[in-house]
């Protein structure tokens, strides 16, 4: 289902038609609150912020740069036990591919949440958003947007993170409905795109109108596609290599200090409680001085590539790509380039795409009678 | 001169089928070469693949799983879960320059003494061509 929809701009400002547009989805019945990225009062950060009053959608900033935390773990916290009203929540493309993987693997409900997914132009590490807002003052957000669609750089001093330079799925697919930015001539209006039933319900009710579908949008987001592709596949061979044994992995990681902030920040680690942060791995005093006599040197804390490949055999299926390990690394261990390196193809050893569909089962959750025969024996 | 490499195998084995089948390999005498480390588990399905990256990273030279034919778990279908878990592991450790020798997965039934004692005689040769697994002498973080 493909349904075009615009409608007309107020002004010369983006950002203020796309809150208009908000403020009307809010004002809607249905929808008891909306989560948007939003400006707080503190410090000029934007967060993801669950906003129940239209009026106060003024601070709603979904073009910001600013990508702080992977909102599909806001979803999980808000529908996870259960939601007995209607949501909608404003989110990147791969914040939607997160939800989708958490919805299938329980920890969130697609029901209640009504998803509006921008097109995404990429954003900063938390780092360099705060140095990008200081250079920009005020206008940030639509400068950066500016910038991006014309494909400039947006500024002179950081570079958007490195997970959105090689990110190739920058439309929001599963969102149920997309305003689009890129391929669109945003000075005739504002595009949106009724992916679903219900997004079509709501586009028709806040009354926006019918429209053609936008044309040189496909040609635009092939090329799009096409350069980041390229430039992820550079990413997956050089990490590879970079990678290719254990002692060489053992110097990629050799930053981390088992904080374990990856793993908080990822939203496809999916267990409630990590396995490396129990007693299984409170180990007696005297297994340290064991270990370090057969090896002579022990780095401590310990189990730190263990816990990294553990976690990749946990996350590695449903990874999406969004670069939130990156952002939370303390000791800045180019994280997802490796995650991502590896997450492709184990994705692609079980034909599968992290968050392309509701309908495809994670690869461990099934198996099949006959299957991958040729791991089975000792012949190679 | 030089000793002979003797590889380390850590097989995890389960009580049904493989484990059985060593039994049978033991009692009617049949020779194997002693490199193999068992590790009985009620079956397959709960080889937690942590067990697995931590024998390899602590420097055992090849991990071994082994279970019952598809159809004969008698847990229905652990040998099958365990199947997609040695998949992925696979993907996962080849990356990291970890041969497709040092991890196996074979089906061995109880009554598969020979079979059993062929699969330890055939990965020990492998292992012993492709040499020690350097995670045994470097400092792995
Ligand atoms: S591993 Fe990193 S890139 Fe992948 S989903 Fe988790 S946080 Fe996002
Ligand atoms: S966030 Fe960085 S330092 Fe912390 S556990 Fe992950 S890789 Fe290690
Ligand atoms: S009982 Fe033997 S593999 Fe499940």
């Amino acid at each position: 289902m493909t349904d075009w929809y615009k409608i007309d701009r107020q002004g010369d400002d983006l950002l203020t038609d796309i809150r208009q547009f908000l403020k009307s989805v809010l004002e809607l019945d249905s929808i008891r609150a909306l989560l948007v990225p939003s400006r707080l009062p503190m410090k000029n950060n934007v967060m993801p912020a669950l906003i129940s009053r239209p009026e106060l959608l003024d601070e709603a900033d979904p073009l910001a740069p600013a990508f702080a935390v992977n909102s599909a773990k806001n979803l999980s916290r808000l529908t996870r036990k259960g939601l007995d009203a209607n949501i909608a929540a404003v989110l990147r493309p791969c914040e939607i591919r997160a939800h989708v993987e958490l919805v299938k693997l329980h920890q969130s409900a697609s029901e209640p949440v009504v998803i509006i997914g921008l097109d995404c132009l990429g954003a900063f590490s938390n780092r360099s958003y705060q140095a990008f807002i200081q250079e920009n003052e005020g206008a940030a957000s639509e400068a950066f947007c500016k910038a991006r669609l014309a494909g400039a750089e947006p500024s002179n001093t950081v570079e958007i993170s490195s997970a959105c330079q090689m990110c190739e799925q920058p439309i929001p697919e599963g969102a149920d409905i997309t305003l689009a930015l890129y391929g669109v001539k945003l000075d005739e209006g504002l595009f949106l795109q009724a992916r679903t039933e219900r997004g079509r319900e709501i586009l028709d009710k806040i009354g926006a109108k019918g429209a053609k579908a936008p044309e040189e949008r496909d040609q635009v987001l092939k090329q799009l596609i096409k350069d980041r592709t390229e430039r992820r596949d550079q990413v997956f061979e050089e990490t590879a290599s970079a990678v290719n044994t254990i002692k060489k992995l053992s110097e990629y990681l050799a930053g981390c200090v088992n904080c374990y902030n990856c793993r908080v920040a990822c939203p496809a680690c999916y267990c409630r409680e990590c396995v490396f942060t129990t007693d299984v791995f409170d180990h007696e005093p005297l297994q340290y001085l064991q270990w370090t006599e057969r090896k002579g040197v022990l780095k401590m804390p310990t189990d730190t590539v263990f816990y990294h490949i553990t976690r990749l055999v946990h996350m590695s299926t449903a990874c999406v790509g969004c670069g939130q390990c990156s952002n939370a690394c303390p000791n800045d261990i180019p994280l997802t380039e490796l995650f991502r390196t590896v997450a492709h193809r184990t994705q692609a050893a079980f034909d599968y795409q992290a968050g392309r569909s509701q309908d495809e089962p994670p690869p461990l959750l099934v198996f099949k009678e006959e299957e991958f025969s040729e791991i089975v024996g000792v012949g190679s | 001169m030089e000793e002979e490499f003797e590889p380390t195998i850590i097989a995890f084995v389960c009580n049904w089928c493989t484990y059985t089948a060593a039994d049978l390999a033991g009692t009617s005498r049949l020779i194997y070469p002693p490199n193999v480390r068992l590790i009985r588990v009620m079956c397959t399905g709960m080889v937690d693949p942590k067990y697995i990256i931590k024998a390899l990273l602590d420097g055992a030279d090849a991990v071994l799983v082994s279970g019952c034919h598809p159809g004969d778990c008698h847990y229905i279908n652990g040998n099958l879960k365990a199947r997609r878990r040695m998949r992925l592991l696979k993907e996962i450790l080849s990356g990291f320059g970890i041969e497709p020798e040092r991890l196996r997965l074979t089906w061995i039934g109880a009554s598969d003494g020979i079979e059993f004692a062929n699969t330890i005689k055939e990965m020990v040769a492998q292992v012993k061509k492709i040499g020690p697994n350097s995670c045994k002498y470097q400092m792995v973080i």
